[in-house]
């Protein structure tokens, strides 16, 4: 169903549909996400991917045009990159552990650590949030540096209005 | 805006009660799914949504740009406040465990204080990019 | 291995990488900047799950701790896709600025006009 609503992005052309199945599909990733137990990333999937970045394309959309050009021109050469990226990466996925095997090393590092000793050292119960604030807060504080930056550059570059009244060579 | 009777009158009903949700979000995160980032972008989606509902002059009525623009920064330091705390009780910077009176609600308190700095920071950045994108017309109107 | 048994352990992978293909399929061939940025979030949904499937493990439970249970997912894929997400939004705001003033700067957002103003000598359309 994920794919059918990424091939529809990908061949529709009003933008406005476009934006509503990217919605969509947002919806999709966070149900999929919480089949994965992940249920704080679908939260956060949710609230994000299908409200607040949904919001942002159609205001985006209503100073753009709602319309993209014209069909593709000569699709065969990304469709052949394409197809070539999926066979390297299918062929890579041959080494790496299979689907749910507890002895993967993504099991047995330092995640053992944190599931045993989470709850007795921060007090806190759910594990996400103690590893996002406790163990790893350089991480997070680094995070919310990008965030703040990213607001700082948006509102650098949508704040002075252009200039083309006065002063522009035209 | 005015004919939206309907969407008026729910939204009226609705609003207080996503905010609840939003801070529930906050300060439920140590025990259940949640934390800052999500709480910071319902948060922020609230104010979207009234926005939405009354037209952007209301929403930046109540919440002014300022308060927004200031709440951007305030996270931030709010955060690397708890570092420098930490730094100043004599621990490392964003050590929790010198924070309280024993480790764990010293841990407490720290996850406490970076969570609320998370959730201030990303609600004020989503609420600002929201309001230029919004009103980024308008202005361009008015010029 | 045979190659059922290697699909039927592996296929979460390769879900994965028809997702990122596709996103980068309409990054390269999309000349809308708009579908581009799309594109482009699609591409990073598909690492979200790239992330997250190798920590699921079956018959686990989300990573919050209590005692009726003892297996829990991987948490530290969680955290970092946590904040990915929210990093991910702010970037892609970051880009649709961009888009709106390159908009307001050549009057389109179409890759290939924006490229013919270019050579025109730099001449705003």
């Amino acid at each position: 169903m994920m794919a059918v609503t990424v091939l529809a992005i990908a061949v529709q052309r009003n933008l406005f549909s476009v934006v509503v199945l990217a919605g969509i599909y947002s919806f999709l990733m966070a149900t999929v996400l919480v089949a994965l137990d992940a249920v704080d990333v679908a939260m956060t999937e949710a609230s994000v991917g299908a409200g607040i970045s949904t919001v942002l394309l159609l205001g985006a959309l209503y100073l753009c045009g709602g319309e993209e050009a014209k069909p593709l021109a000569r699709p065969w050469l990304p469709l052949a990159v394409a197809a070539v990226i999926t066979g390297a990466l299918v062929y890579g996925t041959l080494g790496l552990p299979a689907f749910s095997d507890p002895s993967a090393p993504i099991h047995v590092h330092v995640v053992p650590r944190y599931l045993n000793e989470a709850l007795r050292e921060t007090g806190v119960q759910n594990v996400v949030t103690a590893v996002l604030a406790s163990y790893r807060g350089y991480d997070t504080l680094g995070e919310t540096i990008v965030v703040f930056t990213a607001g700082a550059g948006v509102i650098a570059l949508l704040r002075r209005l252009r200039r083309r009244g006065n002063g522009e060579p035209r | 805006m005015r004919r939206f009777l309907v969407l008026r009158v729910v939204g009226k009903l609705l609003i207080p009660f996503m905010l609840l949700f939003a801070l529930y979000v906050q300060f439920h995160g140590d025990f259940g799914p949640g934390g800052g980032f999500q709480a910071g972008v319902i948060g922020a989606a609230v104010i979207v949504f009234y926005a939405l509902i009354f037209g952007l002059p209301a929403a930046r009525r109540l919440v002014p740009d300022a308060v927004v623009e200031s709440m951007v920064g305030l996270g931030v330091l709010l955060y690397a406040g708890v570092g420098v705390a930490g730094l100043v009780f004599g621990g490392n910077y964003l050590d929790y465990f010198v924070l309280g009176a024993d480790p764990v609600s010293g841990q407490h308190r720290g996850i406490f204080w970076v969570e609320a700095g998370v959730a201030i920071t990303v609600s004020g950045v989503m609420l600002k990019i929201f309001y230029m994108f919004a009103g980024r017309r308008r202005a361009l109107e008015d010029q | 291995m045979s190659v059922a048994g290697h699909f039927a352990s592996h296929y979460s992978y390769w879900i994965t990488f028809v997702l990122m293909v596709a996103g980068l399929y309409i990054v390269i061939a999309r000349g809308n900047l708009m579908k581009k940025l799309i594109g482009l979030s699609i591409f990073q949904t598909s690492v979200y799950l790239l992330y997250i499937a190798p920590g699921k493990l079956i018959g686990g439970t989300a990573p919050i701790v209590a005692p009726a249970f003892k297996v829990y997912s991987n948490p530290l894929p969680h955290v970092l896709i946590l904040t990915a997400i929210v990093v991910g939004v702010a970037t892609l705001a970051l880009g649709l600025a961009i888009a709106v003033r390159i908009r307001e700067a050549y009057g389109s957002i179409e890759e290939d006009e924006i490229l013919a103003a270019d050579r025109d000598g730099g001449e705003r359309v």
